[in-house]
C-alpha cells in the first residue's frame, strides 16, 4: 500500500481513473457524437449540452454548496439576450434597425439599450458578466443576511418571474412574447447551414468540457470543500474564521456565470431566446434535470440535463402530452427514492455488484459479509483502504462528494 | 505575574424579559485555565456565545488583549484568536476528519490560496491529530466518528487554529472514562503551551480531577471563584445547589 493511495478517502476513484473516465466522456462528445448522429439529432444535443453548461452551474451553487437555485433561467436570459442582441445588429447590417425594432415603429436608430451590444467586445462578455453581477448584488444581501432554504429559492424564483415580466412589458424593445428569432449569422456561421451547425456543436462541446473542468477543479479545491462546509454548517464556518456569505456568494456568482455563457451559446445552436424559455417554469425544469441526474455529482448533474431532455424530445415526439406527467412523477420518484439521482442508483448498483470484492476486508459489516458470499466474487480487490486502518468507515456509509464528481 | 487576556465587564444577554447573562464580570489572565461551572440556567454557555457574538449582548463590555469585541463580527473575533467548541459537537460529517482539520488550519489563506487544492498533510495538522488521538480516522469522513471522537475532532479544529483563548462548551459530554481521561490531560497540555482555556463543564468529577480555578454562575452572575476546594466549601454555591430541591443531585455532587 502505498502512501499516497493510503492519503485518499476510501472510495476516492484514483486520479488516473477520473482521467479516464473524462477521457471517454470527451471521445463520446467530439468524436462518436458527430460521427453517428444525424444533423438534427447533434444540432438537438447541442442545445442539451448547452443546458448541461447551466446544470454544471446548478450542480456547484446547490450540490455543492446547498443553495436552491430556482432562478438560473434569469441568467440564461440575460446570456441569450445580450448574445442575441449582438446578433440582431449584424445581421441588419451596418446603419441598418434590426428587424425586431421596426415594427413598432418608435426607434430611428438603435436604442441606448440595443447600442453597446453592436460590438462583439461587449456582448460577449456581457452575457457572462450581467448575470455574475446581478447575481452578485443578490446574493451578497440575500447571504450577508442569512437568508436560506426556501426563502432564497422564491427569492431567486421571484427574480427570474419578474424579468420575463419586465421582457413581455417591453414589446417594442425587446420583442415581447416572440423574444428574438430569425438569426442569420453567428461570427461568420450561417445560423441554418447544417455545416455550420456542426462547427458550433464542437463549440459548445468543448465549452462544456472546460467549464466542467473548472468546475470540478474548484469543487476538489480548499474552497470546494469550505463550500460543503458552508452548505452542512454555516455556523461552524463561521466559528472557524470564514464569512460563508462570501464562500457561498462565489458559487452563486459563478453559476449565474454558466447559466449566462449557456444562453449565449444557446441561441445561435437554436435560434431563438424568448420569455417562455427561461421564466418560472423553465427554470425549476433546470433544477429538476440536475435533481434527476444527482446534485452532489457535478459530472451526473450535467449529464442529467441531456437525459432528461433527451428523454423529453424523444418522447414528445411520439406521445406529445406524455411528458409533462412524466418528468412530474420521475420528479417524485427521485425525491421519494432517490434523493442523489441517477448518480446515486449508480453508486448503488457498483457497491452492490463489487461488495464481492471486498471479502478480504477487515471492517466487512454483515450485510455486505451476505452479498460477498453472492458469486460475484473474484475481481481484484479495491486497493483504497489500507489493511491496518482500524476502524475504516463501513461500506454502506455515505460516499464522499468526491466519489460520484 | 501573567498579564490579563479577558476582561468582561457588565455584561448582560437579555431574551426579552428573561436575562440569561445578567451583569457579569469576569477576568481571565494568560495561560490560565478557568472552568466555569453552575446549575442549568445559570448562563455559562451564554457568556461563551456572547464572546463569540454567536449571541448579541444587551449590554457590557468583552475586552481581549485591549481589544472590545461587542459588536463584531464572528469570523474576525475568530481572526483575533479566539476559537470555541459546541455543546453538540459540530463537524462536517461530509468531509473527512482530514479535510476537517485541513480547512480550519487554512483560516488565515487568502482566497487565492484557498482555491489550490491541498497536497498531502501540512505538519500542523498532523499534529493537531496526533494530541486528539486522530491520526488513524484522518482519511474516514467525519460522520463516521463516535459522539467522543466529533468532540475530539472539533477540538482539533480549534487547536490548529493555535487560538490565544479556547473556549470549550462541556467537552467531556457523552465520553467514555477513558476519553475524559484524555481530554483533561489534553487541556492541561494546551495550556502549558500558551493558551488560555475556558471549560464550561457539567461534569463535577471531572472538575474536581482537572480544575484549578473554578468560576461558579448562578443566574446570569458571578456567584464565587476560587479553587475547587474553596468553592466545594462555600456557603452560597451550597445553598444555590441545595436550596431548590431539584438541583439536589448536582448539590451532592458539588458538596461531596
Amino acid at each position: 500500500m502505498s502512501a499516497i493511495t493510503r492519503m485518499l478517502p476510501s472510495g476516492t476513484p484514483t486520479p488516473s481513473g477520473f482521467a479516464v473516465r473524462f477521457a471517454l466522456a470527451a471521445a463520446g462528445l467530439l468524436l462518436l457524437a458527430p460521427a453517428v448522429l444525424s444533423d438534427f439529432r447533434l444540432s438537438l444535443l447541442a442545445k442539451f449540452l448547452c443546458f448541461a453548461i447551466i446544470a454544471v452551474g446548478i450542480g456547484l451553487a446547490w450540490g455543492q454548496g446547498g443553495m436552491l437555485v430556482l432562478g438560473q433561467g434569469l441568467f440564461f436570459g440575460l446570456g441569450g439576450y445580450c448574445m442575441g442582441m449582438h446578433m440582431k445588429i449584424v445581421d441588419a447590417g451596418p446603419g441598418n434597425l434590426p428587424d425586431i425594432l421596426t415594427y413598432s415603429g418608435k426607434y430611428e436608430s438603435l436604442p441606448a439599450l440595443w447600442k453597446p451590444f453592436s460590438s462583439a467586445w461587449f456582448a460577449v462578455p456581457m452575457a457572462i458578466l450581467l448575470p455574475m453581477a446581478i447575481a452578485g448584488v443578490l446574493g451578497a444581501a440575500v447571504f450577508r443576511q442569512r437568508i436560506r432554504g426556501a426563502y432564497f429559492a422564491i427569492l431567486s424564483q421571484a427574480l427570474a418571474g419578474a424579468f420575463v415580466i419586465v421582457i413581455v412589458g417591453n414589446l417594442s424593445l425587446t420583442g415581447g412574447t416572440n423574444g428574438l428569432t430569425n438569426f442569420q449569422t453567428f461570427f461568420g456561421l450561417q445560423v441554418s447551414s447544417p455545416a455550420d451547425q456542426r462547427i458550433l456543436y464542437f463549440v459548445v462541446a468543448v465549452t462544456l468540457l472546460v467549464v466542467f473542468l473548472a468546475t470540478r477543479a474548484l469543487i476538489i479545491s480548499r474552497y470546494g470543500r469550505l463550500l460543503v462546509a458552508s452548505r452542512d454548517d454555516e455556523d461552524r464556518v463561521r466559528f472557524l474564521g470564514y464569512d460563508p456569505a462570501r464562500i457561498k456568494l462565489v458559487a452563486y456568482v459563478l453559476a449565474a456565470g454558466m447559466a449566462g455563457l449557456a444562453g449565449a451559446l444557446f441561441v445561435p445552436v437554436v435560434g431563438i431566446i424568448s420569455p417562455a424559455l427561461l421564466g418560472i417554469v423553465p427554470s425549476i425544469e433546470m433544477v429538476i434535470w440536475v435533481a434527476l441526474g444527482g446534485r452532489t455529482a457535478l459530472a451526473w448533474a450535467a449529464a442529467g440535463a441531456v437525459i432528461v431532455n433527451w428523454a423529453k424530445s424523444s418522447i414528445s415526439e411520439q406521445f406529445p402530452s406524455t411528458w409533462l406527467y412524466l418528468q412530474g412523477l420521475l420528479f417524485v420518484v427521485v425525491i421519494l427514492f432517490l434523493p442523489k439521482g441517477i448518480a446515486g442508483a449508480v453508486e448503488h448498483g457498483r457497491s452492490f455488484l463489487s461488495s464481492g470484492r471486498i471479502r478480504g476486508r477487515p471492517d466487512i459489516t454483515p450485510a455486505t459479509a451476505t452479498a460477498a458470499a453472492a458469486p460475484k466474487a473474484g475481481g481484484t480487490p479495491k486497493a483504497v483502504v489500507a489493511p491496518k486502518a482500524v476502524p475504516a468507515p463501513k461500506v454502506g456509509a455515505k460516499p464522499s462528494t468526491e466519489d460520484l464528481s | 505575574m501573567s498579564t490579563e487576556l479577558l476582561r468582561v465587564r457588565g455584561l448582560v444577554v437579555a431574551f426579552e424579559a428573561f436575562h440569561a447573562v445578567d451583569g457579569l464580570d469576569l477576568t481571565l489572565l494568560e495561560q490560565e485555565v478557568r472552568f466555569v461551572i453552575g446549575p442549568n440556567g445559570a448562563g455559562k454557555t451564554t457568556l461563551i456565545d456572547s464572546i463569540t457574538n454567536l449571541v448579541r449582548p444587551t449590554s457590557g463590555s468583552i475586552m481581549f488583549a485591549g481589544e472590545e469585541l461587542v459588536g463584531r463580527k464572528e469570523y474576525d473575533i475568530v481572526r483575533k484568536g479566539i476559537g470555541r467548541t459546541f455543546q453538540k459537537p459540530s463537524v462536517f460529517d461530509e468531509l473527512t476528519v482530514h479535510e476537517n482539520v485541513d480547512l480550519a488550519a487554512s483560516f488565515r489563506l487568502p482566497f487565492r490560496g484557498l482555491l489550490r487544492k491541498r497536497r498531502g498533510m501540512s505538519d500542523d495538522v498532523a499534529a493537531a491529530l496526533v494530541a486528539v488521538n486522530l491520526v488513524e480516522q484522518a482519511e474516514s469522513l467525519a460522520g463516521s466518528l463516535s459522539h467522543g471522537q466529533k468532540q475530539w475532532l472539533e477540538v482539533a479544529m480549534v487547536l490548529v487554529q493555535k487560538p490565544r483563548l479556547l473556549l470549550l462548551d462541556e467537552p467531556v459530554a457523552g465520553m467514555t472514562e477513558r476519553e475524559r481521561l484524555r481530554t483533561g490531560e489534553l487541556i492541561t497540555n494546551i495550556a502549558l503551551e500558551g493558551t488560555t482555556v475556558l471549560v464550561v463543564e457539567h461534569d463535577m468529577d471531572f472538575v474536581r480531577r482537572f480544575a484549578h480555578k473554578v468560576t461558579v454562575m448562578h443566574e446570569g452572575r458571578i456567584l464565587t471563584e476560587g479553587t475547587v476546594a474553596e468553592v466545594q466549601l462555600d456557603e452560597t454555591v451550597r445553598e444555590v445547589y441545595l436550596g431548590r430541591p431539584r438541583d439536589a443531585r448536582g448539590a451532592a455532587e458539588v458538596v461531596a
